[in-house]
C-alpha cells in the first residue's frame, strides 16, 4: 500500500505537486494521466526516493521511503534509459537484476521464456550492447527487467510510448493479468488515455501537480477523460 | 548562412556547463593559461640561447632533430584530447542547408582550435630570435611556415584517424619503441627526419611540400566527411560486436561478486574507462624519472617513496577519484535497486586493491635498479592499500561530475574534480607518507623509514570500518544531489 501524505514538491515558487492525502492500496492497478508537466514522472522519482520532498512524506508499505530503505527489495521501476546499464548485453542486464533481487539464473531464464513473443527476436542473442539497441528495444528490456523478483510495487512511467503495436498489446495484457491476481500494485502513468483505461482500475488525472479527477474506471471512463481534456 | 553556423558555435560555447562552472575555479584555469603561454613564450625566446650555451650544437638543427617527436606528440594529444566536431553536425543535416557547407564549416572550425594555434607561442618568438640571430630572414620564414602547416596537417589527419584504435595503439608501441632505442643508441630515428625539417631552412622552397600535403590533406578529409556524411556511416556512434561474458569465478564472492563482474564490464568495453586503464599503465612508468637518476631534483630519497606511492596507485588515482561517478549514466537504477552502499563500495574497493597488487607486480622490473627501489614501490603498495585506497573513495563522494563513458572528453582532469575538499584529501594521500618516511630515515635510517610508511599503512586498515561507515554517511547525504547533478548531462 502507498500512502502519501501532505506531499508537496516545490521548485523555488513554482509547485509542481501537491498531495494532500493520496492512498493506493495493495493490488491496486493504479494510472495517473496528465499533461505534460502535470506531476508524473515527479511523483514516481518521490516514491523512489529519489529526489526529496519539500514537505509531508510518502510511505510504501508501512515504510517511509526516505528514512529506511527496506522498500527496495519489494519495489520495481522502470522510469527513463537512466535505468540501464548501457554496456551490459541484455542478457548480462537481465542477469546482474537479478542477482541483486535473488533471483537465480534459472529463474531469470524462465521469466524471459515467457517473454519470448514481447521480445520479436531482436533482444536476446543479437551481440549488441543495451546502448546500440533502438529506443523502442531499451524500452522492452527495461520494462522486461522490472518485472524480475516477483516485486510487490511495480513503477512504469510511460511504458506505452515508444513501444510498436504489437508489444503494446502485449504488455497490456500482462499488465492486466497481474491486476487481475491482485497480488502486485501497478502503477502507471501515460499520455494514451486509451492504454490506460484499458489497464488501469483506477485513474487519476493530475493538473499541474493537483489531483484534479479520481476515477473508478468504467466503460464511460475513457470518453469522460476525453471531454476533460479536450476541454 | 555563415551567419547562422558563427551564431550556433558562439551560443555552444557561452552556454556549455564548463563556462558555467564556478568563478574561481574559471579564474585558476585562466591562469594556468597564462602560466603555460608564459612558459611557451619564455622557452620560445629562451631556447636559442640555451641550446646554445649548451654547446648542443646549431639550435635550428637541434630543434629540428626532436621536431618529429614534438610532432608526434603532437598528434597523440590531439588524439586524446581534441573534440571531434562531427556530432554536433547530426541536428544541421535535416535543415535546408547544403552538404558541402556543412562540412567546410565544422572543419574550418577545427582550424581555429587551441591545438592548432597553441604551437605559436612557441615557434613565433623562436623563429624571430633566429632571425635577430643573423640567419637568413627569408629561409626562417619558409621553415616557421612549413612546421606550421605540418602542424595543421597533424589536425586533419587527427579528424581522420579518430576512433581507429585499431591503427593508433600498433602506432603507439611502434613510436614508444623508437624512442627507447634511441635512448639507448640503438636506432636513431631522428637521423632520418630531421634533413627533412633542416631542408626547409636550406631550400626554402621546398616549404612548398608541407604546403602541398596540407592541402592534400584538407581535400581528403573533406571528401571523407562529404562521403560519410549519412546518419548511418559516419555520423554513426561507433558500434562494437557484444559478447554475453558470465566471469563465473566471481561468483564465489557472492553478492560483491555482482559488482565486480560489473565493474570488470565497465572497464573493459567503454573507452573512457580503459583510457584510465592506460594512464596507469603509464603511471607504472613515472618511476623511472627517479630511480635511473636522470633528474637531480628527485634525487633525495623521500621522493622515491612518492615515486612508489605513484607507480603501484596509477588506477588508484586515475579511477578511484570517481567512484560514484563511474555510475553516473545508471545512477537513478543503483539507487532504487536493492543495493547497500557497502557492498557497493567494497566492490570497488576491492577492484582498486586487485588493480594496486596487479600494478606492484608488474612494477618488478624496478629490480633493476636495485632492490631499494622495488622496495619503495611495494611500501608505496602497503600504504595505497592500506590508506589511499579509503581516501581516494571518500574523496570520490564528494565529486558529483557525471562521466560520458564512451568519449575521452575531460579524461585527463576536470575542473569540477577540483574542489577544496578533495584537495584537503590529497595531504593524507601523499604528503603524510613523505613525512613518516622522513621521521623514520631523520631517527634511524632509510629502511626504518620505510618500514614506518608500510606500518602505517598496515594500520590504516584498521580504520577501514570506521572510513567506510563515514563515506556512506557522506554518500547518503549528498544523494539528491548527486543524482540531480548527474541528470544534467542527460538533459
Amino acid at each position: 500500500m502507498i500512502r502519501a501524505t501532505e506531499l508537496t514538491k516545490k521548485y523555488g515558487a513554482q509547485t509542481v505537486l501537491d498531495l494532500p492525502g493520496l492512498t493506493i492500496p495493495k493490488g491496486q492497478s493504479f494510472g495517473l494521466v496528465g499533461n505534460n508537466g502535470a506531476g508524473k514522472t515527479t511523483f514516481f522519482s518521490l516514491l523512489l526516493d529519489l529526489i526529496q520532498p519539500t514537505t509531508g512524506s510518502i510511505e510504501n508499505n508501512g515504510v517511509e521511503v526516505r528514512t529506511s530503505e527496506a522498500w527496495k527489495p519489494f519495489t520495481s521501476a522502470f522510469i527513463d534509459e537512466s535505468f540501464l546499464i548501457g554496456y551490459l548485453t541484455p542478457e548480462e542486464y537481465f542477469y546482474f537484476i537479478g542477482e541483486l533481487r535473488g533471483q537465480s539464473r534459472a529463474d531469470v531464464d524462465a521469466l524471459l521464456e515467457g517473454f519470448q513473443d514481447f521480445f520479436h527476436g531482436e533482444i536476446l542473442g543479437q551481440k549488441k550492447f543495451l546502448r546500440d539497441l533502438s529506443k523502442g528495444n531499451q524500452k522492452k528490456v527495461g520494462i522486461t527487467a522490472s518485472f524480475i523478483g516477483n516485486p510487490e510495487v511495480l513503477i512504469l512511467d510511460e511504458p506505452f510510448a515508444n513501444l510498436d503495436p504489437t508489444t503494446q498489446i502485449r504488455l497490456k495484457k500482462i499488465l492486466r493479468e497481474m491486476a487481475g491476481k491482485r497480488e502486485v500494485t501497478v502503477l502507471v502513468s501515460s499520455h494514451d488515455l486509451l492504454h490506460v483505461t484499458e489497464v488501469c482500475e483506477r485513474i487519476v488525472v493530475l493538473e499541474k501537480g493537483r489531483v484534479v479527477r479520481d476515477i473508478e474506471t468504467t466503460p464511460e471512463t475513457l470518453k469522460e477523460l476525453e471531454a476533460f481534456f479536450g476541454g | 548562412m555563415f551567419k547562422h553556423f558563427i551564431r550556433l558555435q558562439w551560443k555552444s560555447f557561452v552556454r556549455s556547463s564548463s563556462f558555467a562552472a564556478n568563478l574561481w575555479i574559471k579564474i585558476l584555469m585562466g591562469f594556468f593559461a597564462l602560466y603555460f603561454m608564459a612558459v611557451f613564450l619564455a622557452l620560445g625566446v629562451g631556447a636559442y640561447f640555451f641550446i646554445d650555451d649548451a654547446g648542443l650544437g646549431d639550435p635550428l638543427r637541434v630543434v629540428n632533430r626532436f621536431l618529429f617527436y614534438y610532432l608526434v606528440m603532437d598528434l597523440y594529444m590531439r588524439y586524446m584530447l581534441q573534440k571531434m566536431p562531427v556530432m554536433n553536425i547530426r541536428p544541421l543535416l535535416y535543415l535546408p542547408m547544403k552538404k558541402s557547407q556543412v562540412v567546410r564549416f565544422s572543419l574550418g572550425k577545427t582550424a581555429l582550435s587551441f591545438f592548432n594555434w597553441s604551437h605559436a607561442f612557441f615557434f613565433l618568438p623562436f623563429s624571430i630570435v633566429l632571425i635577430a640571430q643573423g640567419y637568413a630572414p627569408l629561409s626562417v620564414i619558409a621553415w616557421h611556415l612549413g612546421i606550421m602547416a605540418l602542424f595543421y596537417v597533424n589536425n586533419f589527419l587527427n579528424i581522420m584517424v579518430n576512433n581507429q584504435d585499431r591503427i593508433f595503439y600498433p602506432m603507439l608501441l611502434v613510436l614508444a619503441l623508437l624512442g627507447v632505442s634511441q635512448y639507448y643508441g640503438w636506432f636513431d630515428v631522428t637521423e632520418y627526419t630531421s634533413p627533412l625539417f633542416d631542408a626547409l631552412y636550406d631550400f626554402p622552397w621546398t616549404a612548398v611540400l608541407p604546403w602541398g600535403l596540407l592541402a592534400y590533406v584538407c581535400w581528403a578529409s573533406y571528401r571523407y566527411f562529404r562521403r560519410h556524411m549519412y546518419l548511418d556511416a559516419g555520423l554513426e556512434m561507433q558500434k562494437t560486436t557484444a559478447k554475453t561474458e558470465d566471469y563465473t569465478w566471481l561468483n564465489r564472492f557472492g553478492n560483491l561478486g555482482t559488482f565486480l563482474k560489473n565493474d570488470i564490464k565497465l572497464i573493459r568495453r567503454n573507452k573512457r574507462s580503459r583510457t584510465t586503464v592506460i594512464t596507469s599503465v603509464i603511471f607504472l612508468l613515472y618511476g623511472l624519472l627517479f630511480f635511473t637518476g636522470s633528474l637531480e631534483v628527485y634525487e633525495a630519497t623521500v621522493w622515491r617513496v612518492f615515486a612508489g606511492i605513484f607507480v603501484s596507485g596509477g588506477f588508484l588515482f586515475t579511477f578511484g577519484q570517481f567512484v560514484p561517478s563511474w555510475d553516473s549514466a545508471y545512477y537513478p537504477l543503483m539507487m532504487s535497486q536493492n543495493i547497500r552502499y557497502r557492498e557497493y563500495l567494497t566492490s570497488k574497493w576491492y577492484l582498486i586493491v586487485m588493480a594496486t597488487l596487479v600494478s606492484t607486480l608488474l612494477s618488478a622490473f624496478y629490480l633493476y635498479f636495485g632492490w631499494q627501489a622495488y622496495l619503495a614501490v611495494v611500501v608505496g603498495a602497503v600504504y595505497n592499500i592500506g590508506v589511499n585506497s579509503y581516501l581516494v573513495l571518500w574523496g570520490g563522494a564528494y565529486i558529483k561530475t557525471p562521466i560520458d563513458l564512451t568519449s575521452n572528453k575531460k579524461a585527463f582532469g576536470d575542473s569540477q574534480a577540483f574542489n577544496g575538499k578533495t584537495l584537503l584529501l590529497t595531504i593524507p594521500k601523499l604528503v603524510l607518507p613523505l613525512v613518516v618516511f622522513w621521521v623514520g630515515d631523520w631517527l634511524w635510517n632509510e629502511t626504518a623509514g620505510y618500514l614506518m610508511v608500510a606500518l602505517a599503512g598496515i594500520a590504516g586498515f584498521g580504520f577501514k570500518d570506521i572510513v567506510f561507515k563515514r563515506i556512506e554517511t557522506i554518500y547518503k547525504k549528498e544523494k539528491y544531489k548527486t543524482l540531480a547533478a548527474y541528470r544534467e548531462k542527460a538533459a
